[in-house]
C-alpha cells in the first residue's frame, strides 16, 4: 500500500492543515516510509492473537450515576479568542 | 407506467435518562444556563480522562434484550473524527466496529391487522454533542454561532433498523412502537418535540421487482411523527419524480423544512464522511458478563408487544383497545391489577379509556401519578354492578376521587349520589312527572316513541340523576301503557 500526494491533501483538508507544494511532496515520502514499516509489521503471523484495542490489559473502568460540581461558567470560556456571556463564539461553519 | 416502492431504514437517537453524562459527573439536567454542566471532560482539554458511567452500558444492556438483541459481551468506544465546533474535541466518543448490541428486530402491527418484523442492525452507545446557535439578525454577527456545551456528554442510544420499511405509515408504526418499549423499559423520555427522541431516515426508491437498492438520501430535522411521515412521503415522491423526469438521485443528507413542507439538500462536501474512526485509548474495553445479562433480564417488565397480545387474546379485548390501555406502562399495569379484582375485561377497559383517562387528561395528568390506586377503580366498578351507582353517576365520582384521593364509597354517601332503586318512591315521581306533562303523554299515545325520552330525562333531573335509569323506564311504560 502507498500513498499518493492525492492522498495526502485529502488528509490535509479533514485535519484544516494548509500545507505548502513542497510539504505535500514531503509528506508522502515520509507517509509511505511510515506504511512500509507497518508493512514490515505486517509480516508477521497474528491470526491467533486477539486484536489489541487498549495498551493497558484492563477492562469496565466504571464510574456510578453521581452528580458532582461542574466548572463555573465564567471558567469554561476564559481561554476562548471570542465569546458572549459564557458562550463560545465561533465563525460561520457551512 | 412503471410502479415504485420506497425503501426505508431508520436511525433514532435516544437520549438516555441519566444523572449524569456519559463520561465525566456533570449533571444532565435539560434548560438550564449556557455552559453551566461543563467541565474539562466536556471540553476534551488535554490531559482530562473520561470514565465511562456504568448506567449508560446497563441501559445499553436492557435496550438490547428488549428488542431481543445479541449483547456483544466485549464492546468499546471509538474516536469519529470530525470538523465542527458542536464538539469542541473535534471527535465524537461513539462505537464503530463492536457497538453494544446487534441483530436485534421488532414487530409492528399494520393497519390491516397483520405483523411485521422489522430488523434492527445495531444499537451503540456515543456522547451526545453541544448546542449552536446561528445569529443571522445583523450582519456584525451574521458570521459567528454561539456554542453551550451543557449538552456534550448526555448518553445516547443511536438504534439503526435494517432497511425493512416501505412506506411513510411502517416507518411511523416502528418508531411509535420502538418509542413504546424505550419508554416501558424506562431508559429514556422519548419526547421528540425536546430532542430526547431523534430520527434520520434513509429513504430510496426501486422499481417493483428490482432487487437492487436504489440510491437514498438521508433526511434529518423531524421533530414530531407528524413531520416524519410527511418527510418521508414527500422524499418518496421527490425522487419518484426526479426518476421519471429523467434525473438521477444524489447520495447526501437533507433536512426537512416542516413551514415549507418539503426537504433541501444540505451539500455537504463528500469528504465530510470520512470519519477516521479509531479506538479510543482513554477508555478501557468493556466485558460484560453472563450474570449482568441475566440480572437485567429479570428486571425487564413484559414488553407492549406481548401485553397487545395477552389483552387480545385472553382478555376478549379488540387491538384498538388493548393497544390504547398498553400505551404507556403506568396504563398497562394499572389495567392488570383492576382486572385482578373485576373479571370484566371490557367494562374496565370502557371506563379507563373513557371516563377516567378523560378526567385525567382534563386535570393534565396520568394513571401513576394521580390520587388513586386500582382499588379505587375496582370499588367504582362493583357500586355500578350492585346498582348502588348508575354509569353517570359514576361520571360524577371519577373527577372527585382524582381530587380528593377519597374512596367512590364515601363520596358516594357523603355526596348523596347512591342511586334511588326504591320503586315506591320513584313511582311517586313518575306520577307526578306524567301529571305535569300531558303533553308528551299525548304524543306518546299518538305514537311517538320519543317522549319517553323526554320524561325519562325529567325524572332523572327530579331526581338530580340520582334515579335507577332502568327502573325508571320500566315504570315509565307501565304507567303510560295504563293510561
Amino acid at each position: 500500500m502507498s500513498i499518493s500526494k492525492k492522498d495526502v491533501e485529502h488528509v490535509a483538508l479533514l485535519a484544516r492543515l494548509a500545507l505548502t507544494e513542497e510539504e505535500k511532496v514531503l509528506y508522502t515520502e515520509e507517509l509511505n516510509a511510515v506504511l512500509g514499516f507497518m508493512d514490515t509489521l505486517n509480516q508477521l503471523d497474528t491470526s491467533e492473537i486477539e486484536p489489541t484495542t487498549h495498551v493497558l490489559d484492563i477492562k469496565n473502568v466504571f464510574r456510578d450515576d453521581e452528580v458532582a460540581p461542574s466548572m463555573d461558567p465564567s471558567q469554561v470560556v476564559i481561554n476562548a479568542p471570542a465569546k458572549k456571556g459564557n458562550q463560545f463564539r465561533v465563525p460561520k461553519i457551512m | 407506467m412503471t410502479q415504485y416502492e420506497a425503501v426505508i431504514g431508520l436511525e433514532v437517537h435516544v437520549e438516555l435518562k441519566t444523572k449524569t453524562k456519559i463520561f465525566c459527573s456533570c449533571s444532565t439536567e435539560f434548560g438550564k444556563a449556557p455552559n453551566s454542566h461543563v467541565c474539562p471532560v466536556c471540553l476534551g482539554l488535554p490531559g482530562v480522562l473520561p470514565v465511562l458511567n456504568k448506567k449508560v452500558v446497563e441501559f445499553g444492556i436492557r435496550t438490547g434484550l428488549a428488542l431481543h438483541a445479541d449483547i456483544n459481551r466485549r464492546n468499546k468506544f471509538d474516536r469519529k473524527n470530525y470538523y465542527y465546533p458542536d464538539l469542541s474535541k473535534n471527535f465524537q466518543t461513539s462505537q464503530f466496529d463492536q457497538p453494544i448490541c446487534e441483530h436485534g428486530a421488532l414487530t409492528i402491527d399494520l393497519e390491516n391487522g397483520e405483523k411485521k418484523v422489522i430488523g434492527i442492525t445495531r444499537a451503540h452507545m456515543e456522547e451526545d454533542a453541544g448546542k449552536l446557535v446561528h445569529n443571522g439578525n445583523t450582519i456584525s454577527v451574521s458570521s459567528g454561532s454561539l456554542v453551550d456545551y451543557n449538552r456534550v456528554g448526555v448518553p445516547l442510544l443511536e438504534i439503526v433498523s435494517e432497511p425493512d420499511m416501505r412506506s411513510a405509515e411502517e416507518a411511523k408504526a416502528y418508531v411509535d412502537e420502538l418509542k413504546k418499549i424505550i419508554q416501558y423499559i424506562d431508559v429514556s423520555d422519548c419526547k421528540m418535540e425536546e430532542g430526547s427522541l431523534r430520527v434520520d431516515a434513509n429513504v430510496s426508491v426501486r422499481p417493483i421487482g428490482q432487487i437492487d437498492f436504489g440510491t437514498r438520501t438521508e433526511t434529518k430535522n423531524m421533530n414530531s411523527f407528524k413531520a416524519l411521515q410527511r418527510a418521508i412521503d414527500y422524499e418518496i415522491a421527490r425522487q419518484i419524480e426526479t426518476i421519471e423526469s429523467g434525473g438521477t438521485i444524489v447520495q447526501e443528507t437533507r433536512t426537512w423544512d416542516d413551514e415549507r413542507g418539503m426537504t433541501l439538500s444540505m451539500r455537504s462536501k463528500e469528504e465530510a464522511h470520512d470519519y477516521r474512526y479509531f479506538p479510543e485509548p482513554d477508555l478501557a474495553p468493556i466485558v460484560i458478563s453472563e450474570e449482568w445479562i441475566e440480572e437485567v433480564r429479570r428486571q425487564l417488565p413484559e414488553l407492549p408487544q406481548s401485553r397487545r397480545s395477552r389483552l387480545v387474546l385472553e382478555d376478549g379485548l379488540s387491538l384498538y383497545d388493548a393497544t390504547v390501555i398498553t400505551d404507556t406502562l403506568a396504563m398497562a399495569d394499572f389495567y392488570d391489577r383492576v382486572r385482578m379484582g373485576i373479571d370484566d375485561a371490557k367494562s374496565i377497559a370502557n371506563l379507563l379509556m373513557g371516563d377516567l383517562s378523560k378526567s385525567l387528561n382534563e386535570l393534565g395528568s396520568s394513571v401513576d401519578e394521580s390520587n388513586i390506586d386500582p382499588a379505587h377503580v375496582i370499588e367504582l366498578i362493583r357500586l355500578m354492578y350492585d346498582g348502588t351507582i348508575s354509569g353517570k353517576i359514576a361520571k360524577q365520582v371519577i373527577p372527585e376521587m382524582l381530587k380528593t384521593g377519597d374512596m367512590p364509597k364515601k363520596i358516594v354517601e357523603e355526596k348523596g349520589l347512591v342511586q334511588m332503586s326504591d320503586e315506591g318512591a320513584l313511582e311517586a315521581i313518575v306520577l307526578s312527572v306524567l301529571q305535569e306533562n300531558p303533553q308528551s303523554v299525548e304524543d306518546y299515545k299518538n305514537g311517538k316513541d320519543k317522549a319517553v325520552g323526554f320524561l325519562v330525562g325529567q325524572v332523572m333531573k327530579a331526581t338530580k340523576g340520582k334515579a335507577n335509569p332502568g327502573l325508571v323506564n320500566k315504570l315509565l311504560k307501565e304507567k303510560l301503557s295504563l293510561n
